[in-house]
C-alpha cells in the first residue's frame, strides 16, 4: 500500500525516464550514506528496546542492595555484577531502565506522530476538499492555534488531568497536527482538480468517501516523510516534559526522565547515569533525522 | 504597511481570547479545583476560598472578570497559592532575567548560525563545509536539556571554570546562553547553508558575477538577502521554542526566570500563575510573529501589505 | 589581431554518470565591431561556450584550450583578472530576463553598482548615467522607473534593463545568450531591433547565441553552426543561407517555416539531439544524418573549402542536394 502510493508521489516529483520512479526513489534512498547510517542506527535502537530485556540481568524495578548507599563507588558499569550500564541512584539496574525508557520514548514518539498525522490529514484534506469559506475559516483557526504556546498548554493539560501517560500520548499528538494539516491542504488543493477526482464527483460519490478513497491514499508518500520527521520532535517533546518532572511518572521512565535523574546526580561523580540515557536519546534522534531527510530527498529531489 | 499591522493586531486579540478561553475551560473541566490538593479542606473553608477567588461564579463571568482585569489594569489576579503575591509580581520578578538570556541566546543563535551556514555554502565541499555540516548535524540532537547537564559536567565539575548556577553576573550567563542557543544555531546554520547553496546557482547571481562584482559583494549584497528568507520564517517557531526552553534553563541553572515560576505553579496547581505565564508567552509569540512578518516583507519587495 | 580568439576550447562537466563533453575543440575568432551568430539546438554547447569565455561555468565544469581576449589569455584566469574584464570589456545578457535580474534589489542599485565599481563614479553620477542608458533602450519614464524592482516590469522591459545594464561600460564585446527566447514573438522583434540599433551606435562586437536561424539572418555577418558540442559549419550569413554546406545546416533550414513559399514543406530533422554523457562515436550528427556513410564514424575535421567558409563533413557538397 505504502509502496504504491509513494510511487505516485515520486512520479509527480520527476518525469519517468526509463526506470520506474519508485525504484528511482528507492535507489536514491539506499545510495544516501547518511540515510543508510540512520537506518542502521534506528534498527539498532529498536532491537535494543525490543530485546534488551532478554539481555538484562536485572529487572528495572529490583534494588541491588549490594550497591545501595555506595552507588558512586560500586554502582558503575560493570560486567561482573551484571549492571552493564551501572545502577541509578537507588541501586536499580540502569541497563534495564534504559531499555524501558527507550521503549516509552519510542512509543510516545510514534503514537504521537500517528495521532498528529491522522488529525492533521483529515483536517487538512477536508479543508482543502471543501474549499471556499469553510476552508478559509478552518485555516484561520489553524493560524490562531499555531500562536498558542503549545508546550505550556500541554503542561497545563498534564497538571490538570493528572500526569498519566495517556494524556502525554494524546496531548503530544494533539498539539502538533497543525503543520501537517497545512501541508495536506495544499496537496489536496492540487489533487482536487485531477480527472479521477472530478470523475468520482461526477458519478455522485459523496465527499467523505472521495476524501478517504481518492485524496488521502495519494497523500501517503508526503505523510510518510512527515511522520519520520515528526517522530523525533515528539521524542524531544516528551523528553523535555519528563526532564521537568512533569511527564512519565515512576515506576515508569523515559529517556527524558532518565536524563533528568542523571543530570541531578552528576555532582556525585555518577556520570554514567547521565551518559547512557543521553547516548540512546541522541542516537534515536540522529537515526530519525537522517532517515527522514533521506526519504524526503529520495521522494522529492528538488527540495533540499 | 500601517494598516497591515493594525489588521494583524486585530487578529491577535481573538487569538489571545481563544488562548484564555481554552485555559479557562481546561481548568474548569479538570477533576478537582486548585484547592483540592493533598489535604482535605472543610467544605465551608473551600466555599469561602472559592468565593474569594470568584471560582463559584458562572464560567463566562469568571472569564469576563479575568479579561477585564487584564485589559483595564493589566492585572492577572492573585496567586492561588501564595496569598500575599499577585501573578504580576511573580512575573515581574522573573521576566527580566528570562528576557536577558533569551535575547542573548537568540542573537548568538542567529549570528553564529547564519555565519556558519554562509561560510559552509561559499566554501562548498571543502573541509570548512564538512566541519560546519558535521557541527550542525551534531548540535541538532543536543537540545537545551541535554546541553545543560553536559555543560555543567564539563565546565563546572571537571574544569571548574564557570559557576554551575545562579544569576549574579555575566559569567552566570554563559552556560544558559550556550545551552539554549546550540540546537537553534545548528538549525539556522543548516537552513542558511542549503538556501545559500540554492541561491548561488540562481540566474541573478550569475548576472552579478557577469557584472564583474567581487565575490564578497556578490555574496553579501546579492545572495544574502534571498538566502535569509527561509531563515526568517524559521525565526518565529524558533523564538517560541526558545521561550519554552527557558523553562529548562531556569530549572537547571537556577537562573530565577519565569520558567521556574511556571514549573513551580504547575507542581503546586497554581492555575492563576500558569495562566498568567501562558498568556504572556502567547502574547509574546504573536508579537514576535508580527515582527518576523514585517521583516520578511522588508526583504522581499514582492510582498506588499 | 582579433578581439577574441578561441582555440581548441573544450568544456567537460563531471556528472554523477561520468563526464559530459559539452564543447569539443571549438575555435572561433571575432574582430572589433563584428557580429557573429552561434546557432544550434539546446544542448549543442553554445551557451557553455559563452559561459567559459566569461568564466561563469558551473563549479563542476572543466575547460581546456585557449581564449585570448585582446591578446590576453582569460580562460581559467583568476577572478581578479576576470572581474576587470567582465562588464567593463565583455558584457553578457542572458536568456531569461525574468530571473536574471536580482528580484530583491532596485533596478537603480543593480545598475549603478556597475559604474561605481568599474569607473569609480559617485552614486549620483552613476544614477544619471544609468537613467540615460534606460532612455537609450527606450524605457519610458526611466527616471521614475529606475527606482522600481524587477517584478514591476514586463519580460520585454526587463530584457531592455538587462541590455542597458550590460552596455553601461561601453564594452568591446557583447555576448547575447538567447536574448529573445523567453519573450513573446512581437517583443522578440522589438528587442532584436533594439539590439542591432545599439550595435550600430556603440560599435561593439557581438556574439549572438540562438537556436533561431531567422534571428541570425537579420543580425549577424557570420554564423557558426554547432551540434553536439562541435562546430559543423562556419560561413558568412548570406552564403550559408544560399548554399548550406553541411547536412545539419540543411536540416535546420528546412525546418524553418517559410511564409514566402506556400508549397514548401516544413521538415523536422528526424531523431533526437545526442545524449552528451554518451555521445555517438565520430560525427555527433551521424545517427540522424540521411547522408551518413561509414567514414562518419570518425569525426571529420573542420576544413575551409571556400572564401571564409569551413565545414566538418566528408560528403561533397554536390551530393548533399541530391
Amino acid at each position: 500500500m505504502v509502496s504504491t502510493t509513494e510511487n505516485t508521489v515520486a512520479a509527480q516529483a520527476l518525469p519517468a525516464k526509463g526506470r520506474s520512479p519508485w525504484a528511482d526513489a528507492r535507489r536514491r534512498f539506499f545510495r544516501n550514506k547518511a540515510a543508510m547510517m540512520g537506518l542502521v542506527i534506528l534498527i539498532g535502537v529498536a532491537l535494543f528496546a525490543i530485546f534488551g530485556n532478554y539481555a538484562a540481568q536485572w529487572s528495572n524495578e529490583e534494588l541491588d542492595y549490594n550497591v545501595m548507599g555506595q552507588v558512586a563507588e560500586l554502582g558503575g558499569p560493570s560486567l561482573a555484577n551484571g549492571h552493564y550500564f551501572g545502577t541509578d541512584d537507588l541501586g536499580r539496574d540502569l541497563f534495564a531502565r534504559t531499555v524501558q525508557g527507550t521503549q516509552i520514548s519510542l512509543a510516545v514518539g510514534v503514537v504521537g506522530a500517528l495521532i498528529a498525522c491522522i488529525v492533521g490529514t483529515l483536517y487538512g484534506a477536508t479543508a482543502g476538499y471543501v474549499g471556499g469559506r469553510i476552508d478559509g475559516l478552518m485555516m484561520r483557526l489553524v493560524d490562531i492555534l499555531m500562536a498558542v504556546p503549545y508546550m505550556f498548554v500541554l503542561i497545563l493539560l498534564l497538571v490538570m488531568y493528572g500526569r498519566s501517560i495517556t494524556i502525554l500520548f494524546v496531548g503530544i499528538g494533539l498539539i502538533s497536527w497543525m503543520e501537517m494539516s497545512r501541508i495536506v491542504r495544499g496537496q489536496t488543493l492540487s489533487l482536487k482538480g485531477r480527472e479521477y477526482v472530478e470523475a468520482a464527483r461526477a458519478t455522485g460519490v459523496s465527499a467523505p468517501v472521495i476524501i478517504l478513497r481518492h485524496i488521502v491514499p495519494n497523500l501517503l508518500g508526503v505523510i510518510a516523510v512527515y511522520i519520520t520527521l515528526l517522530v523525533p520532535l515528539m521524542v524531544l517533546t516528551e523528553s523535555f516534559i519528563s526532564f521537568l518532572g512533569l511527564g512519565v511518572q515512576e515506576p515508569m521512565t523515559s529517556l527524558g526522565a532518565l536524563i533528568s535523574e542523571g543530570a541531578g546526580t552528576i555532582a556525585y561523580g555518577t556520570t554514567w547515569q547521565l551518559g547512557f540515557p543521553l547516548l540512546f536519546f541522541c542516537l534515536t534522534l540522529f537515526g530519525f533525522f537522517f532517515v527522514g531527510d533521506g526519504l524526503r530527498d529520495a521522494l522529492d529531489p528538488k527540495d533540499r | 504597511m500601517f494598516s497591515y499591522i493594525l489588521k494583524r493586531l486585530a487578529i491577535a486579540v481573538p487569538t489571545l481570547l481563544v488562548l484564555i478561553v481554552i485555559s479557562f475551560v481546561l481548568m474548569h473541566s479538570a477533576p478537582g479545583g486548585p484547592f483540592t490538593a493533598e489535604r482535605k479542606l472543610p467544605p465551608e473553608v473551600l466555599a469561602n476560598l472559592n468565593a474569594k477567588y470568584g471560582l463559584d461564579d458562572p464560567l463566562w463571568k469568571q472569564i469576563g472578570t479575568y479579561v477585564w482585569g487584564i485589559v483595564s489594569d493589566f492585572d492577572f489576579g492573585p496567586s492561588f497559592i501564595y496569598k500575599d503575591r499577585t501573578v504580576n509580581e511573580i512575573i515581574a520578578q522573573g521576566f527580566p532575567i528570562t528576557l536577558t538570556y533569551g535575547l542573548l541566546s537568540f542573537v548568538v543563535a542567529v549570528v553564529v548560525g547564519v555565519s556558519l551556514g554562509v561560510a559552509a555554502a561559499v566554501r562548498h565541499n571543502t573541509l570548512l563545509d564538512y566541519i560546519a555540516v558535521g557541527v550542525s548535524i551534531g548540535a541538532q540532537v543536543l537540545p537545551n536539556f541535554v546541553m545543560a547537564p553536559v555543560l555543567v559536567l564539563v565546565f563546572t565539575l571537571w574544569l571548574g571554570w564557570l559557576p554551575g548556577g545562579g544569576w549574579q553576573g555575566p559569567e552566570y550567563w554563559i552556560m544558559p546562553v550556550i545551552a539554549l542557543s546550540t540546537s537553534f544555531m545548528a538549525s539556522i546554520a543548516r537552513i542558511t547553508r542549503s538556501s545559500m547553496l540554492e541561491v548561488l546557482t540562481s540566474n541573478h547571481i550569475r548576472t552579478a558575477r557577469a557584472k564583474g562584482l567581487p565575490e564578497r559583494r556578490v555574496i553579501l549584497r546579492h545572495a544574502l538577502k534571498p538566502a535569509l528568507l527561509p531563515v526568517i520564517s524559521y525565526l518565529g517557531p524558533a523564538f517560541v521554542a526558545m521561550i519554552t526552553g527557558s523553562v529548562v534553563v531556569d530549572i537547571y541553572f537556577s537562573t530565577g526566570g519565569i520558567g521556574k515560576a511556571f514549573v513551580d505553579s504547575a507542581l503546586n496547581r497554581d492555575y492563576a500563575v500558569m495562566m498568567g505565564v501562558t498568556i504572556l508567552v502567547g502574547a509574546l509569540t504573536i508579537f514576535f510573529n508580527l515582527v518576523v512578518d514585517i521583516l520578511y516583507g522588508w526583504i522581499d519587495p514582492k510582498i506588499r501589505y | 589581431m582579433s578581439l577574441l580568439q578561441i582555440k581548441d576550447l573544450s568544456v567537460t562537466f563531471e556528472g554523477d554518470d561520468g563526464p559530459v563533453h559539452a564543447v569539443n575543440n571549438l575555435s572561433l575568432s571575432i574582430d572589433k565591431g563584428q557580429t557573429l551568430g552561434i546557432v544550434g539546438e539546446s544542448g549543442s554547447g553554445k551557451s557553455q561556450t559563452a559561459f567559459s569565455i566569461m568564466g561563469l561555468l558551473a563549479k563542476n565544469g572543466r575547460t581546456s584550450g585557449s581564449v585570448l581576449f585582446d591578446g590576453q589569455e582569460i580562460l581559467g584566469a583568476p577572478a581578479k583578472v576576470l572581474n576587470k574584464i567582465r562588464a567593463e570589456r565583455i558584457a553578457m545578457i542572458f536568456q531569461d530576463p525574468m530571473t536574471s535580474l536580482n528580484p530583491y534589489m532596485r533596478i537603480s542599485d543593480q545598475m549603478t553598482e556597475v559604474l561605481t565599481l568599474h569607473h569609480g563614479m559617485s552614486k549620483r553620477d552613476a544614477l544619471v548615467e544609468c537613467t540615460r542608458m534606460l532612455d537609450a533602450v527606450k524605457i519610458p519614464a526611466a527616471k521614475e522607473r529606475i527606482r522600481l524592482y524587477p517584478h514591476e516590469f514586463s519580460g520585454g522591459m526587463r530584457q531592455r534593463v538587462m541590455i542597458a545594464m550590460s552596455l553601461l561600460c561601453k564594452p568591446d564585446l557583447l555576448i547575447a545568450d538567447e536574448p529573445t527566447t523567453a519573450l513573446d514573438v512581437t517583443v522578440q522583434a522589438q528587442i532584436m531591433g533594439l539590439l542591432s540599433e545599439l550595435q550600430r551606435d556603440f560599435g561593439m562586437a557581438t556574439i549572438l547565441i540562438t537556436h533561431d536561424l531567422g534571428v541570425v539572418a537579420g543580425f549577424c555577418e557570420r554564423v557558426l553552426v554547432m551540434y553536439g558540442g562541435r562546430v559543423m559549419e562556419e560561413a558568412p550569413t548570406d552564403p550559408l543561407f544560399a548554399t548550406p554546406s553541411h547536412p545539419y545546416t540543411r536540416g535546420l533550414l528546412a525546418a524553418v517555416p517559410r511564409v514566402d513559399d506556400e508549397d514548401a514543406v516544413m521538415k523536422a530533422i528526424p531523431g533526437n539531439p545526442p545524449n552528451m554523457s554518451d555521445p555517438p562515436e565520430g560525427c555527433p550528427f551521424r545517427p540522424r544524418c540521411t547522408y551518413a556513410v561509414d567514414s562518419c564514424h570518425t569525426m571529420p575535421p573542420l576544413e575551409p573549402f571556400a572564401e571564409n567558409r569551413a565545414r566538418a563533413c566528408r560528403r561533397p557538397i554536390e551530393e548533399l542536394s541530391a
